[in-house]
């Protein structure tokens, strides 16, 4: 038995321990909007928050998120409304959208590290993720937007 | 050329379609139900609303409700071009909707829709012509009953805003929908002679919109074809044999496999329609049972054809293809069909050999399907491109009528044109058949790799012949490749010449350009290797993909070797003459249009000024995907090499496009953006070999699509049309790798002409110069 928090709301599975995170939040928690892509970590589709850091959810075994908090793409904001996701939409990111969930979760992680992040600081964070349909213009600009509206950390 | 039929769907070409418009009390005559089986992507979880009382369907194109919501059935696949919203707003417009009315559901395989096809950049421009009339059909169908209904003369009586008008009165559309009496039918003949508005009169075609799909996709709510799910389904993951065409099982061994948790079973597919020969499927209560235990399983197979195959293997057979002056087929291109004779005297020659490497399509998505069988028709539930090419296929593995299987639609976490071959559905459909429950499928990304249609390793040889003044006598066009048309779609929907040579079209289009270059030959040869080895597939920009490469690269070489600049020499080449002067409706201006755009690039790009060291300028230009529905393009490439390295760093890529209309210009800037940087990403970064009998490359950490870190500066601009709306989805991509070529020979005087280009040749190149 593994319990940990999913957008803040407590669970208790009994899925076996090794299953990567990803299968347990999609397949028996039910929230689908984490991606499956490459399955070694390389792709970013499946980025999730774990204790509030960018994780690869598809190298992650269940085991190892023992009561930790988890947040998805459905949890970063109660409203859908998270600076990120107004910029995504304002600016039509997304193409085919199947990696952007991924794309979202690991820019929310960056800016909590860097709140105005450079072209050099987005490039060294964000190339993990991999956008099959090349958004990149739209996602750095974004960020940028995002960063923006947010202004820097107090 | 010929526009793609299948075999089983000969249905008469959308924009000939008769229709009826006419609603009951109900509207139910073609059967609402099936269009609730479908998806609504601007809906969280993608299920359509129900409509508000009766419904008012003026023609399979789209209905009209009482709250007055009018829903737009769309053939093609989301994938995301964002087409939805640009077909809804071609209808729309003519209809004098209210957009904030307006809803599009993705439909399933209803043969009531005709060939359902996406892909060849072609969904704008085979729609733009049925929904205009559909909608200005329906426009005409409720003025008349608006005004019967407000008891004053038709005449009188305008629409919009999704309303009639008459003087001070006005009846919504709802409000007519809701009196359920409309009914007017038109003729094929009627429905042509539809006058459509003018452009100034356009409120939607052209004006910038928010596409309907993109909220669903930034909160995790849409969903795509691994998300869906049944009660009660198994999960399954094939064994994959060792070669992609004629593997035999010998035999299985479980017995490690049954040690997984939650392992039921295997199954060896019995595949009557031969899609996926010596396929084990491993049947899980889980997905993460299913890989563990397909990794476990033991199977003996007798491999088939290319167990052993090299790209090595396959590029020399190529080379020595297209090096034979006989074989392959000849366009219909010039005037006699005479080879041009470069053995003359007093005439100069020159011939060079472009390559490009196998390439994988990568869609983010893993191929996946979830198939049942309820009450005697099979439902498969997944993206997919081409529905009409499958639906035989699918008939034939599971030995019932086409009537009795149904492809329900779902958003494809990427197409680029993998899904057109909708081989995946086959063997999802083949388990849920044996085993009597729903069977998900899905693959991991090295079985997607594994078995994907990749984009065929290519060797081209052109050839071109001088007279003493340098002006060019005769051209030839050697290209030989996989042809995916032959091997996934069958010999019938291969192209014809007059003397009935069949060739794959989409493996040559682009060699037959728009330039004057005197005696013309163009011949496509099939890769019969590769054909036997793998199915080739249609990748984002198919033939020109390779084609235009080829092509780009060569004319610059033509240009230096008679010591023109390569922007005059095209512009010299583009006289819009002769067979290049171009025709309504589609071709209107011909190859002057080609010349404006590369005009207007070498403009924008600063052409002709001064670089620092070791940094370059390279130009290319393109007409799209086919000479009947040109898109004009041209890219300048600004890059920089480092000699140390060999890394050529791209600065800045320009390009200018005239596409005719264009109908959502956000959704087009969005395809000449990620079809720009496809293209930049197979011109540096990406490339597989086989070895083996298979891809050497099966997932990201040796295969290496363009990152953002990558991404250069790009100044896109579209020339303002009033023409013909053609495709946007592939035309950017055909024009990076040449420029960047070009570009690098302008920067340090060598030729690269192999692609994906890498530091080693850069290197090498620079060494041997």
């Amino acid at each position: 038995m593994t319990s940990f928090t999913i957008n803040g709301r407590a669970v208790t599975t009994d899925v076996e321990d090794d299953t990567p995170l990803l299968w347990v939040i999609r397949d028996a928690i039910g929230l689908t909007g984490t991606k499956f892509g490459c399955g070694i970590g390389m792709c970013g589709a499946c980025t999730v928050h774990v204790g509030g850091r960018a994780t690869r959810s598809c190298i992650t075994p269940l085991a190892a998120i023992e009561g930790a908090a988890v947040t998805t793409i459905e949890g970063l904001d109660p409203a859908s409304n998270h600076p990120l996701q107004q910029a995504w939409r304002e600016l039509q990111v997304p193409q085919c959208g199947y990696c952007q969930s991924g794309q979202i979760m690991q820019a929310a992680a960056m800016l909590r590290d860097f709140p105005t992040p450079s072209d050099e600081e987005i490039d060294a964070v964000m190339t993990g993720s991999l956008c099959r349909c090349m958004t990149y213009v739209r996602i750095r600009a974004a960020i940028k937007q995002a960063a923006a509206k947010m202004g820097p950390k107090a | 050329m010929t526009r793609l039929q299948t075999r089983s769907n000969a249905a008469p070409p959308l924009s000939r379609r008769s229709f009826l418009v006419a609603s009951g009390a109900a509207g139910i005559a073609f059967g609402f139900s099936r269009v609730i089986a479908a998806i609504d992507p601007a809906v969280p979880g993608s299920v359509p609303a129900p409509a508000t009382g009766p419904l008012f369907e003026p023609s399979i194109w789209f209905g009209i409700d009482a709250a007055g919501i009018v829903t737009v059935n769309i053939i093609r696949a989301e994938m995301g071009q964002h087409v939805g919203t640009a077909l809804a707003r071609i209808l729309a417009d003519e209809l004098e909707a209210d957009w904030d009315k307006v809803r599009i559901v993705h439909v399933d395989s209803d043969p009531k829709w005709g060939l359902m096809v996406t892909g060849g950049s072609w969904s704008v421009w085979q729609t733009f012509p049925v929904f205009s009339q559909a909608g200005a059909a329906g426009r005409i169908a409720l003025i008349e009953a608006g005004a019967r209904l407000m008891g004053v003369n038709p005449a009188i009586c305008t629409a919009k805003g999704g309303a009639v008008h008459a003087g001070a009165r006005a009846m919504s559309y709802g409000d007519i929908a809701k009196s359920g009496t409309v009914a007017r039918q038109f003729t094929a003949d009627e429905l042509k002679a539809l006058p459509t508005k003018p452009v100034k009169d356009r409120r939607l075609i052209g004006h910038e919109t928010h596409s309907l799909d993109i909220d669903a996709k930034t909160n995790g709510t849409a969903i795509y074809g691994i998300d869906a799910t049944l009660p009660g389904m198994v999960y399954a993951r094939p064994k994959l044999p060792p070669t992609r065409n004629g593997s035999k099982v010998v035999s299985v061994d479980d017995a490690a496999a049954k040690k997984v948790k939650g392992y039921l079973r295997y199954l060896v597919l019995d595949d009557p329609s031969d899609t996926v020969p010596g396929w084990v499927m491993v049947i899980a209560s889980s997905y993460y049972a299913a890989v563990k235990a397909t990794d476990l399983l033991e199977v003996v197979w007798t491999a088939g054809p290319g167990a052993d195959m090299t790209e090595q293997t396959l590029q020399d057979h190529a080379r020595a293809l297209v090096a034979k002056a006989d074989g392959g087929i000849q366009l219909d291109i010039a005037d006699d069909d005479s080879t041009p004779d470069f053995r003359a005297a007093a005439a100069t020659t020159i011939e060079q050999i472009y390559t490009t490497a196998t390439v994988l399509h990568f869609q983010l998505e893993p191929l996946n399907a979830l198939a049942f069988e309820k009450d005697g028709v099979f439902e498969i539930h997944t993206g997919n491109q081409w529905q009409s090419l499958i639906l035989p296929t699918l008939a034939k593995a599971l030995g019932v009528p086409e009537t009795n299987i149904v492809l329900r639609s779902y958003l494809l976490g990427g197409g680029f044109g993998r899904r057109l071959n909708g081989d995946y559905t086959i063997p999802a459909a083949l388990a849920t058949k044996a085993l009597g429950r729903p069977v998900k499928m899905i693959l991991t990304r090295e079985d997607d790799v594994r078995f994907d249609s990749v984009r065929s390793p290519s060797v081209q040889r052109l050839r071109m012949r001088f007279d003493g003044s340098g002006q060019i006598q005769a051209m030839e066009h050697h290209a030989c490749a996989g042809w995916p048309t032959q091997v996934i779609a069958g010999p019938t929907l291969l192209a014809k010449t007059k003397k009935g040579g069949q060739y794959d079209p989409f493996a040559i289009s682009g060699a037959d350009h728009w330039y004057d270059v005197g005696h013309q030959r163009v011949r496509a040869v099939a890769n019969d290797l590769a054909n036997a080895t793998f199915r080739p597939g249609w990748l984002r920009s198919v033939g020109p993909g390779w084609t235009n490469w080829a092509l780009e690269s060569f004319i610059d070489e033509a240009a230096h070797h008679t010591k023109t600049d390569p922007v005059a020499f095209r512009l010299k080449l583009l006289t819009g003459k002769g067979r290049n002067a171009g025709s309504a409706p589609n071709a209107v201006g011909g190859a002057l249009r080609q010349a404006e755009v590369v005009r207007r690039v070498a403009e924008k790009a600063g052409w002709g000024s001064k670089r620092p060291a070791d940094t370059g300028l390279g130009i290319a230009t393109s007409f799209g995907q086919e000479r009947d529905m040109p898109t004009w393009v041209a890219c300048a490439a600004q890059v920089h090499v480092d000699r140390a390295t060999g890394i050529v760093r791209v600065q800045k890529l320009t390009l200018v496009v005239d596409a005719g209309t264009i109908v959502d210009p956000d959704g087009a800037l969005a395809q000449v953006q990620g079809g720009a940087l496809w293209g930049l990403s197979m011109a540096l970064h990406e490339g597989t070999e086989f070895a083996a009998g298979q891809v050497k490359d099966t997932n990201l950490n040796t295969y290496t699509p363009l990152r953002i870190a990558d991404v250069p500066d790009i100044d896109i601009s579209f020339v303002e049309s009033a023409n013909v709306p053609v495709g946007l989805g592939e035309p950017a991509t055909t024009v990076v790798a040449p420029a960047i070529g070009n570009a690098i020979y302008a920067a340090t005087g060598v030729r690269l002409r192999h692609i994906p280009i890498t530091p080693a040749a850069v290197l090498s190149a620079l060494t041997t110069k």
